[in-house]
């Protein structure tokens, strides 16, 4: 009762909704960059939304299943293909004894997350089986796949033939807007450097993982002179080591800031100019290198809406898929 | 004092209980994260004390953000006037400094450093003002040093060293960070020591190796089998300066799975701390030596 990795794909990690509770000694919480698509996966194949499931990067692993099962593919339009023949993302799809599943190539998004009815039946270690590359912990021998792994497959029956119609997936727009609170250590830096941080238009550097999002192009910032209070270091971007929010926006040096996503560190000593919102968190794990993206400042308020209008998009394809 | 409280985006809310890093600070935030843990604040998923700082998670579905923001200041006068005593532990550490492994991976990345024509023990100790190496390794392995945050990657322990401000050990970070460290390296960065739980990338100055390991994803080392990080915010930890020998037949001892570090239950008394920083720290050192 397993899945066969035949090609692994350039970076591809059994997860699921992640691990909250352990942030305080430096473990994140995980789980599938996109968290809209890895629901939307699961329920597809008659899953609970957070059953374990494989997150591919840019490039789709190769699967030989050894027991019928439901497979869909949701979030980053990564072709699927079965035996050769091409199928449909966003669709559950059945899959036979011997089948072979493979992936042409990205056409949109970055990453794709691949459900198969049962779950993924990897150990749960502190209460999820999504894995933490960094600190070898969780998922398939806390690792991305390597060619030759066999994945347990959980129990199930699954059911093919659901689909979510395009009006009800998220809409990815170039360039992306990446709606953020300013905050944190922003008095660090000048107004105009500030009003410069918002205007122009980044690009996302190679750099880009599940720890974090490094984007470059745009104009080095500017501080407030001050001196450094003990203990910060002595670059002018360097606090007294604090804690890292998810989607926290450091700039080491002043220089290229990075986004911190699921895999995030937790702390250390870069001042962050303030954070992407939670209803913007997917959208970053969708972006592939060299995609521009803008950072726009909203207001505590304006994010609350954001994540409400989240929710309800999840709830109405929950509501349609459930029938 | 007073905290400066800030939003993280809308599921977080920052403290910043002061810029500069003092013991005081620390306490403060420690008081203030162990008052939102008891309070059982529905809604609030990670709580996160850091060196003069803190960090608390939130989901605002079940939480208004501002509500919380109010429950946390009305915690601040209580936490910032606690007398602060801490019941903890202190733990002893072995640590080979000068090894050879350490001493390969900094001649390997010296054009990143501040100084390449001498090492990063050889650095430090000249720009602290320690005529030798010796003398320095002295320092960092006679007084204790304070756990004040856990984090950058999993159980990763930043540590302070439990002496006056004009005595603390200061290094800048190297100028690009190097592509490795080997695992359980003791570093040091800004006036902080840090333990790398895991071989990987980091940009402190390297002094040593302990043979201990302090994070054990597969819980097998009999001393991480409750609990994988070894070390909690406030932990107070002693560094034992150990050579080759002992380095290695720690190790065989640890492979066998029959080693654990020396630790003691203690109270800790900022009050009676400051009133005598090395007297607090012989008695704390000898709950370790009376073993």
């Amino acid at each position: 009762m397993a899945v066969k990795v035949i090609s692994p794909g350039l970076s591809t990690s059994v997860q699921d909704l992640g691990r909250p509770g352990h942030y305080h000694v430096g473990i994140p919480e995980g789980g599938g960059m996109d968290r809209f698509a890895t629901r939307i996966a699961n329920l597809l194949v008659g899953n609970e939304p957070g059953a374990a499931l494989l997150e591919a990067t840019f490039m789709g692993p190769e699967l030989e299943f050894t027991q019928d099962v439901t497979v869909a593919i949701t979030g980053g339009e990564l072709p699927p293909k079965l035996n050769g023949e091409e199928r449909p993302t966003w669709e559950s799809f059945p899959v036979k004894a011997g089948d072979r599943l493979s992936f042409g190539f990205l056409k949109g998004g970055a990453r794709a997350y691949i459900a198969i009815s049962g779950g993924i039946d990897v150990p749960v270690v502190l209460g999820s089986r999504s894995t933490y590359i960094l600190g070898a912990l969780g998922g398939y021998q806390g690792r991305t796949l390597k060619a030759g792994d066999e994945l347990p497959i959980g129990e199930a029956s699954g059911k093919s033939g659901l689909s979510l119609p395009v009006n009800l997936r998220r809409a990815q727009t170039v360039p992306s807007e990446l709606r953020m609170l300013p905050g944190l250590y922003w008095h660090r830096i000048t107004e105009a450097s500030g009003k410069r941080f918002f205007d122009e238009t980044w690009k996302v550097a190679p750099e880009a993982d599940r720890i974090g999002y490094r984007f470059k192009g745009g104009t080095p910032l500017e501080f407030v002179e001050r001196e450094q209070p003990f203990g910060a270091g002595s670059d002018p971007s360097n606090i007294v080591d604090a804690c890292y929010p998810y989607g926290s926006v450091q700039v080491p040096s002043g220089t290229e800031p990075i986004v911190l996503h699921r895999d995030a560190v937790s702390g250390g000593g870069y001042m962050m100019v303030g954070v992407v919102i939670s209803a913007d968190m997917d959208l970053i794990a969708q972006l592939q290198p060299h995609t521009p993206a803008r950072f726009v400042p909203v207001r505590l308020e304006e994010a609350l809406a954001a994540r409400a209008d989240g929710n309800a998009a999840l709830a109405r394809a929950e509501e349609y898929l459930a029938g | 004092m007073s905290i400066r409280f800030n939003f993280g985006g809308d599921e977080h809310i920052f403290g910043e209980v002061s810029e500069d890093m003092s013991l005081a600070s620390f306490f403060t935030g420690l008081s203030m994260t162990n008052a939102v843990r008891s309070a059982g604040i529905k809604g609030v998923t990670e709580i996160c004390p850091a060196n003069a700082s803190f960090q608390i998670r939130f989901n605002p579905d079940l939480i208004k953000p501002q509500d919380l923001l109010a429950e946390l200041k009305s915690m601040e006068a209580a936490a910032s006037t606690s007398d602060s005593v801490l019941k903890t532990r202190i733990i002893e550490l072995p640590v080979y400094f000068q090894d050879p492994w350490t001493h390969e991976t900094c001649l390997r990345f010296r054009e990143r450093h501040q100084d390449p024509s001498s090492t990063d023990l050889e650095y430090s100790a000249r720009i602290n003002g320690y005529a030798t190496v010796e003398d320095f390794i002295a320092a960092y392995s006679g007084q204790p040093w304070f756990v004040s945050m856990v984090g950058f990657v999993a159980g990763l322990p930043f540590l302070y060293q439990m002496v006056e401000r004009q005595k603390q050990i200061q290094a800048p970070k190297y100028l690009r960070p190097r592509t490795d460290t080997p695992k359980l390296t003791i570093g040091h960065g800004g006036c902080f020591a840090a333990i790398y739980s895991v071989r990987g990338a980091g940009g402190y100055q390297m002094y040593g190796v302990t043979p201990a390991p302090i994070y054990d994803p597969a819980m097998k080392v009999r001393y991480l089998s409750d609990d994988m990080c070894l070390f909690k915010p406030g932990d107070i930890v002693k560094f034992k300066a150990i050579g080759r020998d002992d380095y290695d037949a720690t190790l065989e001892e640890i492979d066998a799975n029959r080693w654990q570090p020396t630790v003691r239950e203690c109270t800790f008394s900022l009050t009676d701390f400051n009133r005598d920083i090395y007297g607090t720290n012989a008695k704390l050192m000898e709950l370790i030596d009376g073993r």
